[in-house]
């Protein structure tokens, strides 16, 4: 990359900023001459939605900040404030509060996309750690976020998530009074979650985003075939399956905002509590440390997680179930990690894998949503057992993944990409 | 002297004190910002142990002090109490050796209390929160047989008069005991006994 010769306008207005910063030459490098291929299908609309729901959070987000109160006595009554009495508090909130939702929906989606088309493979594994890390922090950040409203399952479901660090063994119980800053949840805990949630976390997850399009841009977007279209360029360098970014993609992104937007302000209008799931019911209630409610859920987007949590109800190697249950969510997310490196196919896309990977990828998809909804339940004797069971399917997709990708015949890859 | 005279080998000494006097330094900065976290001095303050006088606790009756925003029973185990709860089988209790944590070790036996006529407990039901009732005489019967202990009605769990828990209900570990000690006619709560 890097070119020495930089790219600059003739004259003009854009050629007197072009001496004095690469704007022609950062254009052309990652939109009008940035090859994308010209096969990408429907699942290559998140990445986009995902920037987009990015701007709606940090947007609403620094207007909600300028009407609430992150204290103990005034963070509850501040968000029916937002609610009634700011001129469309009600709506901005929603925005922010469904757009957690939307996130994560096109985050999986994003995902899906991925472990599908192989995107993860090399030489795209930084992309994906980089993708993996936005994750982590974006789940760090609707977690923090479900605190500030402080109502009762804010201030129960951080109960909850922050007493998992107690089940550490030796530090445990020093951890979880260091990150709550005092014996209980207190306006401490909510003033620093504060802080995390609108100040620091948001700046990690816009330069984590900065790297994974950085990356991104350094290898070359993937697509449904897996075939690098930088393989077969014509004379002139370009790629004979590529098509610029801009205006090609640009546009065709702009039908699929459309439509998303679509589906987005319905829910905002509508159906902004998502029947509970979104916003759920407890939360219309101030936040009390000396009562509990019935049923403590997370938001749907932790329920996969907490159902493996909650499935592990054994004890194994001396570790009791606790911190068990702890190390298999944490071990869920963490195997994500080095998916790069268990896959063992020579090929990328699920299109030309054999069929024990598309039946492993499409038990590990079900799993995934058979937890989501378990997690989401009071828990039985019998949800315990499917549980245990999509968990041991969800943990099988990735620990058996470098037998059964080498062991499955795949179908020859074609040199240029298809439809 | 080959490289335009410099002294390479001085050159990566320099490059490596530098690097590690630098190192050094950001772990010292990143000292207060992790020790921010901490509890502040209001916090500690507002969660410091509590003192209560329990030399007019009646034998049978319960004293309840507040420490850290948690009920904290104390009761007065009368000699008929501790004969039923030790009476009460094994393996109708989930944890009856408490092999859990859930209190201090020098709280661990069978009655989990240093003296045994004196248990002191955090009224907090182990399974989500409630405060669980006082049910100390078998005529105020929670089960058939009932030895006398603590019955919580959000979900139907119940406890010996050690804070044990019994089986086939939904609190997983026995009641939580305090840090605790004894000075003269009072209890600390929130203080260990070796730190006296």
């Amino acid at each position: 990359m890097g070119n020495p010769n930089k790219a600059k306008a003739e004259s003009g207005f854009m050629r007197w900023v072009d001496d004095r910063f690469p704007a022609t030459q950062m254009i052309q490098e990652h939109l009008t001459q940035y090859y994308a291929p010209k096969n990408f299908n429907f699942f290559y609309i998140f990445g986009v939605l995902a920037m987009v729901v990015l701007v709606n959070q940090i947007l609403t987000g620094v207007w909600l900040t300028m009407s609430y109160n992150p204290s103990a006595e005034g963070a509850f009554a501040s968000v029916e404030y937002i609610m009634r009495d700011v001129e469309f508090g009600w709506l901005i909130r929603y925005m922010h509060s469904t757009g957690a939702t939307a996130f994560f929906v096109v985050i999986y989606m994003h995902m899906f996309r991925a472990l599908m088309y192989g995107s993860y493979k090399a030489p795209r594994e930084l992309i994906w750690i980089f993708g993996m890390t936005i994750y982590l922090a974006l789940m760090a950040e609707a977690f923090m976020g479900y605190l500030l409203p402080w109502g009762q399952m804010s201030y129960w479901g951080a109960q909850v998530i922050i007493s998992l660090f107690s089940a550490i063994p030796v530090i445990g119980g020093d951890l979880t009074q260091w990150i709550r800053g005092d014996f209980l949840i207190s306006g401490i805990t909510l003033n620093r979650f504060f802080a995390l949630h609108v100040v620091a976390l948001p700046i990690v997850i816009l330069a984590l985003v900065v790297l994974h399009i950085i990356a991104l841009h350094e290898v070359g977007s993937n697509n449904p075939d897996g075939v690098n279209i930088k393989a077969k360029k014509d004379e002139t360098g370009k790629p004979l399956d590529g098509i610029p970014f801009h205006p090609y993609y640009t546009v065709k992104d702009l039908v699929g905002i459309a439509i998303f937007l679509f589906v987005f302000a319905v829910v905002i209008f509508y159906f902004p509590e998502g029947g509970g799931y979104f916003l759920e019911k407890p939360n219309f209630e101030p936040a009390n440390p000396l009562v509990t409610p019935d049923h403590i859920a997370p938001v749907w987007y932790f329920t996969p997680f907490y159902a493996i949590l909650r499935a592990i109800t054994f004890s194994l190697f001396g570790l009791d179930a606790k911190f068990l249950g702890v190390l298999f969510m944490g071990g869920a997310i963490a195997v994500l990690f080095v998916l790069p490196w268990l896959d063992r196919s020579p090929v990328l896309s699920i299109r030309y894998k054999g069929w024990m990977s598309k039946v492993a990828l499409a038990v590990f998809a079900i799993s995934f949503i058979i937890l989501g909804i378990l997690g989401a339940l009071p828990t039985t004797a019998a949800r315990t057992v499917v549980a245990q069971i999509c968990t041991a399917l969800y943990f099988a997709f990735f620990l058996l993944m470098p037998i059964y990708t080498r062991l499955e015949k795949t179908k020859p890859v074609p040199e240029r990409v298809t439809g | 002297m080959a490289d335009n005279g410099v002294n390479k080998g001085r050159r990566r000494f320099l490059v490596g004190a530098t690097t590690v006097v630098g190192a050094v330094g950001a772990v010292g900065v990143a000292v207060p910002f992790v020790a921010s976290w901490q509890p502040s001095a209001r916090a500690r303050a507002a969660g410091a142990p509590v003192r209560a006088d329990i030399s007019k606790l009646e034998a049978g009756q319960r004293m309840t002090v507040e420490w850290r925003g948690r009920p904290i029973w104390v009761i007065n185990r009368t000699p008929e109490m501790i004969e039923r709860t030790l009476g009460i089988e094994p393996e109708l209790l989930a944890d009856p050796d408490s092999s859990v944590p859930q209190q201090p070790a020098y709280a661990d036996s069978e009655l989990r209390s240093i003296r045994p006529e004196i248990g002191v407990l955090i009224g907090i039901c182990t399974h989500l929160g409630c405060s669980p009732l006082y049910r100390p005489e078998p005529e105020a019967a929670v089960t058939d047989n009932w030895p006398g202990g603590f019955f919580c009605p959000c979900h139907g769990s119940y406890f010996d008069l050690a804070g044990r828990v019994f089986v086939n209900v939904p609190a997983p570990t026995n009641l939580e005991v305090p840090p605790y000690r004894f000075e003269g006619d009072d209890i600390i709560v929130g203080e260990d006994e070796e730190a006296a």
